[in-house]
């Protein structure tokens, strides 16, 4: 009998029970996470969309080049990234370590190239004098609303790049599995599913036409 | 042998997703372009990414394969969160309307 029973008073199985959704509780965690994370993008998106509906002559600064062909781009890094992600996690659950390490770097490095965009839109942008309260077009809030919610995504994006860098890190020294990598695998994905809802709703119905 | 089948089957099924997720990103740009504004146009491309967040969160995010009870939990209690953050439009239609004329 472990210490921990003994504490327990040999009571430790009727109170140790198995988990009613059957996976590990870091996926629980990561799961109960993403939910409070969805909501989180969620009330910025309906904040924005409040703000948006209830402003006559809301800007619409996006020019298709640079400002749409940089969101297609970084679109299309971002989606791939998360197949790279999928195939590392294939490699490491079949047992092949050196693919798994080269998958999941070559997702971090589409994560790198991503922000690296994001950046560029962003300077794009404050180059054309847009700042957290002012801007050229007129509605004083578009910059606070626009900055708020890219800049959450791409907080997570950031953080996504290190959390998967220090992961493959302690997986090829063996602290961590294939298990992690899928806990984490989830994060990603995350992420790139908030962004299919900021591109059309923070990008695409603010185009210049 | 029978793993690497499955896993080939996976692996192609995690490609036809991807296409899926960029082809319909791309049908959002398509969208942004046409004739449609508005409401019209919000509802278009919130179709399209309710339908692209399906894809992932079934096939990438792999709840498909998941236990019931955990799609049922996570998902009832987040749907009907978001549903009542839908209570703020009316609001906001009021705000638009209420502005003074200059």
């Amino acid at each position: 009998m472990s210490e921990a029973n003994l504490a327990l008073g040999g009571h430790a199985p009727s109170l140790m029970e198995q988990s009613p959704f059957a996976i590990p509780s870091k996926k629980l965690v990561m799961w109960l996470f993403i939910i409070s994370d969805a909501i989180t993008f969620a009330a910025l998106l309906m904040a924005y969309g409040y703000l948006r509906n209830a402003t006559p002559n809301w800007p619409e600064p996006f020019k298709f080049s640079p400002s749409v062909i940089n969101v297609m781009l970084m679109t299309f890094i971002l989606i791939t990234s998360s197949l790279t992600m999928l195939i590392g996690l294939r490699s490491a659950k079949a047992g092949d370590k050196a693919g798994a390490l080269r998958w999941t770097f070559i997702t971090v490095a589409g994560g790198i190239l991503f922000a690296l965009l994001h950046i560029r839109e962003w300077l794009g942008l404050i180059g054309q004098g847009v700042r957290l309260f002012q801007n050229p077009w007129g509605a004083s809030l578009f910059g606070a609303a626009f900055f708020s919610i890219t800049g959450l995504h791409l907080a997570h994006v950031v953080g996504g790049v290190i959390a998967l860098t220090v992961l493959a890190l302690g997986y090829r020294r063996g602290r961590y599995n294939s298990d992690d990598l899928e806990t984490w695998g989830l994060y990603w994905h995350f992420v790139d599913l908030v962004w299919m809802f900021v591109v059309p709703f923070v990008y695409l119905l603010n185009v210049a036409r | 042998m029978e793993q690497t089948e499955r896993q080939n089957r996976g692996l192609k099924t995690y490609i036809v997703v991807y296409i899926c997720l960029l082809a319909l990103a791309g049908l959002q740009i398509v969208l942004a372009y046409t004739h449609a504004q508005g409401p019209q146009l919000f509802m278009r491309m919130l179709c399209v990414a309710v339908v692209q967040a399906g894809l992932a969160l079934m096939f990438f995010m792999h709840l498909r394969s998941e236990r019931r009870t955990l799609i049922l939990s996570l998902g009832i209690s987040t749907i009907f969160v978001l549903a009542m953050m839908n209570m703020i439009w009316t609001d906001s239609f009021r705000l638009l309307n209420f502005r003074l004329p200059k």
